[in-house]
């Protein structure tokens, strides 16, 4: 079996290829899309790539960052500007899957796939999706992901904004591995706190392979609001954890047992405590 | 479906290839090319052994799309010895026993290889991450971890006085 691959010079054009055809997939750093090609995937007949500079960009204005959906984890690792991000790209795949693997690509890795997904959500990204009609639209990462598994859901993305935060450190990201250095997510665990007055104001709280797409644990974010950073501010946070999850059962770990265990990891992500 | 053409630098030679829609490296180079080097192991970006470099950067031959690689420089474990001379990385994977069953071999060379060219002088701990992404099964990896921290300090001292010292 022979797909055929089509290379357009703009996003536009891409877009536009890729709702023209059903068994069209956008193909961005190939480490989904070739497994599934390897493995036989009858149902992709079209790759679609894009080749437009700004599709692998990352562009800092004000307080925002605009990252490429084409740009990869090792162009992360190399931009000071994402050192906020670092901690998170190090972790994706070994060295020869960072030089591949895409951002864009990452928000659609299904679970547990998609630890930087999960950081981003901590960081009330937002996604452009490039319509196949000339026009494009911006909307929530939570909100994006939310949809994403829908057939027929169209668009493509091409880029993917944070606010910048205060300091590289105010993301706290933990990946929680069988293996090390390098092994799939039990589960990932992303969070921005900001405090004000020694008090937690406007957490955002993500969890990676703890449903079918990262998503926002609100249950958790719910309950840090107002409370200080300590072992009994955050013990009502603890006790939802799990709340709002529906992991998988996979060779990794059970559904089971990453609802038993994200309590703890949160906890250290918290408190900041090794092990 | 029509083959496509593919135009690349393999090893420092020029070659051209016929690649089918959706042919990975991995298959461009064994079968269009006949370098046999790097292995088909998972074929899923999970075992490492089709690890070749890009213009200097550790990939996937397996998860690259061939025709991606029109114009571009590939190095495979093929090219490392210079005639009947191993690489320092390979003969220290011989001195170390790095190599059992061989079938993770030429993938942990080009991720050692990786490693080496930009960081000469690397620790215990940045070697084990720069074959992370590479899976062996008979060795338990120390053997291979001492050869590429080995070859690294003997390229070093081949250097004596150069960059390999002259790092603080």
């Amino acid at each position: 079996m022979t797909v055929e691959v089509k290379t357009f010079g703009s996003m536009n054009e891409a877009a536009a290829a890729l709702a023209s055809n059903r068994a069209a997939r956008f193909f961005s750093g190939g480490t989904l899309l070739m497994r599934a090609i390897n493995e036989g995937d009858t149902t992709i007949a079209t790759l679609v790539r894009a080749s437009d500079p700004a599709y692998r960009q990352i562009r800092s204005e004000g307080a925002r960052i605009t990252i490429g959906a084409g740009v990869r984890m090792v162009d992360i690792l190399a931009n000071r500007d994402l050192a906020f991000l670092h901690p998170v790209a190090r972790v994706v795949g070994g060295p020869a899957v960072r030089t591949m693997a895409t951002v864009g690509g990452n928000l659609f890795a299904p679970s547990p796939y998609g630890d930087l997904a999960a950081a981003l959500l901590a960081l009330d990204a937002t996604v452009m999706v490039q319509g196949a009609y000339g026009g494009a639209q911006q909307m929530p990462l939570e909100q994006f992901l939310s949809g994403r598994d829908r057939a027929g859901s169209g668009g493509l993305v091409s880029s993917v904004s944070v606010p910048r935060p205060a300091s590289p450190d105010a993301l706290r990201f933990r990946k929680v591995t069988r293996v090390r250095p390098k092994g799939v997510s039990v589960l990932s665990i992303a969070a921005h706190l900001p405090v004000t007055g020694g008090r937690i104001a406007g957490a955002r709280v993500a969890y990676g392979a703890m449903a079918p797409t990262p998503i926002r644990a609100r249950a958790v974010e719910r309950a840090l609001e107002g409370r200080s950073l300590d072992a009994a501010g955050i013990a009502p946070a603890l006790a939802a954890a799990a709340e709002g999850t529906s992991p998988a059962t996979d060779a990794l770990a059970s559904a089971w047992y990453r609802r038993e265990v994200v309590a703890i990891h949160l906890r250290r992500l918290l408190l900041g405590e090794g092990g | 479906m029509a083959k496509t053409p593919v135009q690349f630098r393999l090893n420092g030679t020029d070659k051209a290839v016929f690649v089918d829609g959706g042919e990975n490296l991995l298959n461009a180079l064994r079968r269009g090319v006949g370098d046999m080097s790097a292995k088909f192991g998972c074929g899923q970006g999970t075992c490492g052994t089709c690890t070749v470099l890009i213009d200097g950067e550790p990939q996937l031959a397996c998860l690259t799309l061939a025709e991606t690689c029109a114009g571009r420089a590939i190095e495979t474990a093929l090219g490392l010895a210079d005639g009947p001379s191993l690489h320092p990385l390979q003969a220290a994977f011989m001195e170390h026993f790095a190599a059992q069953c061989g079938f993770c071999t030429s993938g942990m060379l080009m991720a050692a290889k990786a490693l080496l060219d930009r960081n000469p002088s690397p620790t215990r701990e940045d070697v084990a991450e720069a074959i992370s992404g590479n899976i062996c099964r008979c060795t338990g990896y120390e053997p291979i971890i001492n050869a590429i921290l080995d070859a690294a300090s003997k390229r070093g001292g081949q250097a004596s006085g150069g960059q390999g010292h002259a790092r603080v």
